[in-house]
């Protein structure tokens, strides 16, 4: 079909449900591990069972005449491929980077390090000869958590990392965080387990490469949140390919959360491996293979303080963290428990000081990198649990005692002493939107009736802000960033009037198909039919830096919306030309371009579009074509913020917490798509009550994880959470021609600090008990239930 | 060894290693890609199917042991100019992000909808308790089976071809 049904409504902010919807219900997505290409060769890792050995000889023979087998790829293979280290993406000062192999040549450091590859002619046949590859382990010591790890005569991780320190990371006055101590009425103080995640997207990681040896060109499908980033790692960093000559496709990804973001070792080995070959090879991990090879999340150890005056107005924070970082160090690693969550610990509050002291450790685990908030999360727990018992050593109403100590609207842009400068903000509205929402007095009503009986009611009240939108190049720069993080997009118009938008953010279920195509249509006024999205190729796009850090609409939204504008200014050009008449007399309303004053003269976008195209008639000078790239590099980054309220029911026989409510009001600027943001909203709050009440990346003190599959690690199933109430407030960010924020992590940032104040608050009511850590499982919180009683005189065991 | 059945109404046999399991059948040997596989323990339910109009998890299942059988996938039970109510359902109400689970949340509330033409809430999220979603919460996925009940309540008919027979 030619040309564009006329149309007068706005896509902005609908609710409509997404145009790449019909391939996912239907079975007809296409994944790495769908794609199939001829001749292609499967290849299995095997993996240390140790969290810390040396590898003494592999005897490749011992499954070389397996069938199927083609080739067993080792350390020695990558060394001698002149194949480099995953680098890091993040520099801080003094930052310890150990080597981070491919494939481990001398030593495994954490179970699930690769230390040899299988190639066969299918999957099956591959596994099975992984499994009998005989490999010599020597065990050595080894350590899995940050406090033992820097303990005196602690395993040492690697030798060029001595007292397994990777960096010391400070932001803020700790001397006026001291005088705020010294005039204190009042100080609490709390040690904080913020324990360790595994992100697991249900789509297991896969990566797929093939190479052309004619023209040394690389393909590789690849199961990333961010396939320009892995390009350049790869192509300049790792496998000295040049950059044109490795094309990275990101085909439908099942969920992110922050996993997909880094580049893994399985790439490297599936591009040497395809090379070596002279066949596609492909791997697909085991839901087993990603416990002990994703990224995980979290780790925290963290001592808190705050301190207030006599009319409960803080007057000082102080935040010191162990930060469990794993075995070695991944793409974002170092910036995740230092600038994303030491610059976050002044939360909503006008806190005249905050300090943040975080040391990196390294111990014989899974790399730690960014999961879901990454270190945002960390950050509104370590605060909003402080205040919490602040209010609590008050006697304050902790939603009154949040309040009174707000940062103002008129304090905007406000600068807090841990660095950043929030753009917008006025936290009241949310704050009493969630109340009212919720029914708060009626609730503490309803505690007050439960109290002493075998269900006691817990309620939190939390607020939060995050910073999002990554990110101003120059600024990250200046902290360590080894990537630019602006955002591009391209608007290619073809003659139909049909419009293909390019952007280097990806999708991996946020509906960048729907929403990029909202704005555009808005911006072109043609129909959102006639507008599709490409992501996820090398390819095919313009330069980007993927998604994560909730910068999809913030910033590749806004780098959309300068390209858009690039494409009217020209259609308008051409639109006065073809109707012979000054480019100030035209006006583009309701779908066309008219002379103002005479309706009836008029060209629509498809006429325009044409004569772009065959440029039979264009102003003098004009090239042809209708296209238009924008880079858009964001001013400061965004911060959305909200209340969030949850309801916890809690059996004391038997201390099971039921999540009975969950309500919040979050502002992350105008709504592109509600029913998406709304989405986003209720997945974040999901994966946070999660880690509140079930999950753990359990590790016994060796590095052995427990928690090692889905029959150990708990993730929340669809009986386990309640439907949740959800509002919004709308404060545009001043600085990106969207005024959007982001939302993709809010609801995991807020919603674990949450859930884990609402036990509390019902513990504290009820027992006394000031802290517990997550996640409050039944036993853990019947035995607090149980210990508090016996220590009031009560039996132990009734 | 030989498999012979019929998968979305078509026969089909093929040689296969004792060991295959029905997942592995559908995606490698029959390229139906759309049903996926999560987990290696029966937890995740990305894998369902149908196998004589029963929800089975594929990943646990012979292909050897569906022989004879009549299985369906996602593939079969609508089509994007046909959908069942269920992808409708989870169209409409973003019942749905990255759609990795999907397959299987559909096929999963397709026994329970056979079974209950109209659960309350509690059954929804009881019955898929063998399906992990990350991202959607689950909120989305009961009103899109709520919402599936409702078309079907109201006449709709399965498209494609029918989901179980």
């Amino acid at each position: 079909m030619t040309g564009n049904e006329s149309r007068t409504d706005k896509y902005f902010g609908q609710a409509l449900k997404r145009k790449e919807d019909p391939r996912f219900i239907t079975g007809t997505g296409n994944y790495t591990d769908d794609i199939v290409l001829p001749g292609m060769l499967h290849a299995a890792m095997v993996r240390s069972p140790y969290p810390h050995a040396k590898i003494g000889g592999i005897n490749k023979e011992s499954v070389t005449g397996m069938p199927g087998v083609v080739a067993v790829l080792t350390g020695q293979d990558i060394a001698d491929a002149g194949i480099g280290s995953i680098p890091v993406g993040w520099l801080l000062p003094e930052l310890k980077t150990p080597a981070h192999p491919a494939i481990a040549l001398t030593e495994a450091n954490h179970v699930g390090d690769i230390v040899a590859v299988v190639v066969a002619e299918n999957r099956a046949l591959a596994e099975d000869a992984a499994s009998m590859l005989e490999v010599d382990y020597e065990p050595l010591p080894s350590v899995a958590f940050a406090g033992a790890a820097i303990a005196e005569g602690a395993p040492v991780v690697h030798d060029d990392v001595p007292g397994n320190v990777a960096f010391n990371w400070e932001i803020g006055d700790a001397t006026a965080v001291q005088e705020g101590f010294n005039a204190a009425y009042k100080t609490v103080k709390l040690k904080l387990t913020n324990q360790r995640l595994i992100p697991n997207a249900i789509e297991p990681r896969a990566s797929l490469a093939q190479f052309t040896p004619a023209s040394g060109e690389y393909l590789l499908y690849t199961t990333s949140q961010n396939p320009h980033i892995h390009r350049l790692i790869l192509a300049a960093f790792v496998m000295n390919i040049p950059e044109h000559k490795l094309r990275v496709i990101s085909p439908d990804v099942g969920g992110g959360f922050g996993s997909k973001i880094f580049q893994y070792q399985e790439e490297v080995i599936m591009l040497l491996a395809a090379r070596l070959m002279g066949r596609p090879v492909k791997w697909t991990a085991r839901r087993s293979e990603a416990f002990v090879s994703d990224m995980q999340g979290r780790d925290h150890e963290t001592e808190t303080e705050m301190a207030v005056d006599k009319d409960g107005k803080m007057l000082a924070f102080r935040v010191n963290t162990l930060a469990n970082l794993g075995a070695y160090q991944t793409l974002f690693a170092p910036a995740v428990p230092t600038y994303l969550y030491g610059t976050l610990c002044n939360g909503v509050y006008k806190l005249p000081a905050v300090h943040v002291k975080v040391q990196g450790v390294m111990t014989n685990t899974v790399p730690v990198d960014a999961y879901r908030g990454a270190g945002r999360p960390e950050a509104t727990y370590a605060i909003e649990r402080t205040v919490d018992a602040m209010a609590h050593a008050l006697g304050e109403d902790p939603a009154e005692f949040r309040r009174k100590n707000f940062i103002q609207p008129e304090d905007f842009p406000y600068q807090t002493p841990v660095a950043l400068v929030y753009d917008s903000g006025n936290y009241e509205p949310a704050l009493d939107m969630a109340l009212g929402m919720m029914k708060y007095p009626e609730l503490r009503a309803e505690q007050e009736r439960m109290k002493g009986s075998n269900k006691i009611l817990g309620v939190s009240v939390i607020s939060y802000v995050e910073a999002c939108g990554l990110a101003p190049s120059a600024l990250v720069g200046q902290l360590g960033a080894q990537a630019g993080q602006w955002e591009s997009s391209l608007v290619r118009v073809y003659p139909t009037g049909k419009v293909e938008l390019f952007t280097g953010s990806h999708s991996h279920g946020q509906g960048h198909e729907t929403a990029f195509p909202q704005i555009a249509a808005d911006e072109l006024q043609i129909p959102i039919e006639d507008i599709d999205l490409v992501h996820g190729d090398t390819g095919r796009m313009p330069y980007g830096w993927g998604t994560y850090g909730s910068r999809s609409a913030a910033v590749g939204g806004s780098a959309l919306k300068v390209a858009l504008q690039k494409i009217t200014a020209k259609a308008k050009k051409i639109a006065a030309h073809l109707l012979e008449a000054s480019e100030e007399d035209v006006e583009h309303e309701n779908g066309v371009f008219r002379i103002k004053g005479a309706p009836d003269q008029s060209k629509t976008f498809f006429d325009v579009a044409l004569m772009a195209h065959l440029a039979h008639s264009l102003p003098d000078g004009m090239e042809p074509g209708l296209e238009a790239t924008a880079f858009y590099d964001p001013k400061n980054f965004v911060y959305p913020f909200g209340t969030h309220m949850a309801v916890v029911e809690i059996d004391t026989d038997t201390g099971k917490v039921d999540l009975r409510n969950y309500g919040c009001v979050d502002d992350c600027g105008p709504l592109i798509n509600p029913l998406i943001v709304e989405g986003q909203v209720h997945g974040g709050i999901a994966q946070g009550a999660g880690q509140a009440l079930w999950e753990e990346g359990a590790y016994d003190e060796e590095g052995n994880l427990l928690a090692a599959s889905y029959m150990e690690y708990t993730m929340p199933r669809a009986d386990d959470l309640p439907m949740y109430q959800i509002d919004h407030t709308v404060t545009p960010s001043p600085h990106n021609p969207l005024g959007v924020k982001g939302i993709g992590e809010s609801g995991t940032i807020a919603s674990s600090a949450a859930v884990a104040n609402a036990v509390l608050d019902a513990l504290w009511h009820e027992c006394g008990i000031e802290h517990l850590d997550m996640p409050y499982t039944a036993e853990k919180v019947w035995k607090a239930i149980r210990d508090s009683r016996a220590g009031m005189g009560q039996a132990a065991d009734d | 060894m030989n498999v012979t059945m019929n998968v979305n109404g078509k026969p089909y046999t093929r040689d296969v290693e004792p060991r295959t399991l029905l997942v592995h059948f559908l995606r490698e040997d029959l390229l139906l890609t759309g049903t996926h596989v999560g987990c290696d323990t029966s937890q995740c339910g990305a894998c369902t199917v149908h196998v004589d109009g029963e929800a089975v998890k594929s990943c646990t299942v012979l292909a050897v042991q569906a022989d004879g059988m009549d299985v369906t996938t996602i593939e079969g039970i609508g089509t994007p100019g046909d959908l069942h109510p269920l992808q409708t359902g989870f169209w409409e109400k973003h019942g749905l992000q990255c759609g990795y689970c999907t397959p299987g949340m559909i096929m999963a509330s397709a026994e329970l909808l056979k079974h209950n033409p109209s659960p309350s809430e509690q059954e929804i999220r009881y019955h898929l308790e063998g399906n992990y979603c990350r991202c959607t919460g689950y909120h989305n996925i009961v009103k899109a089976v709520q919402h599936a009940a409702e078309i079907m309540a109201q006449g709709g008919q399965a498209g494609g071809q029918a989901a179980d027979d």
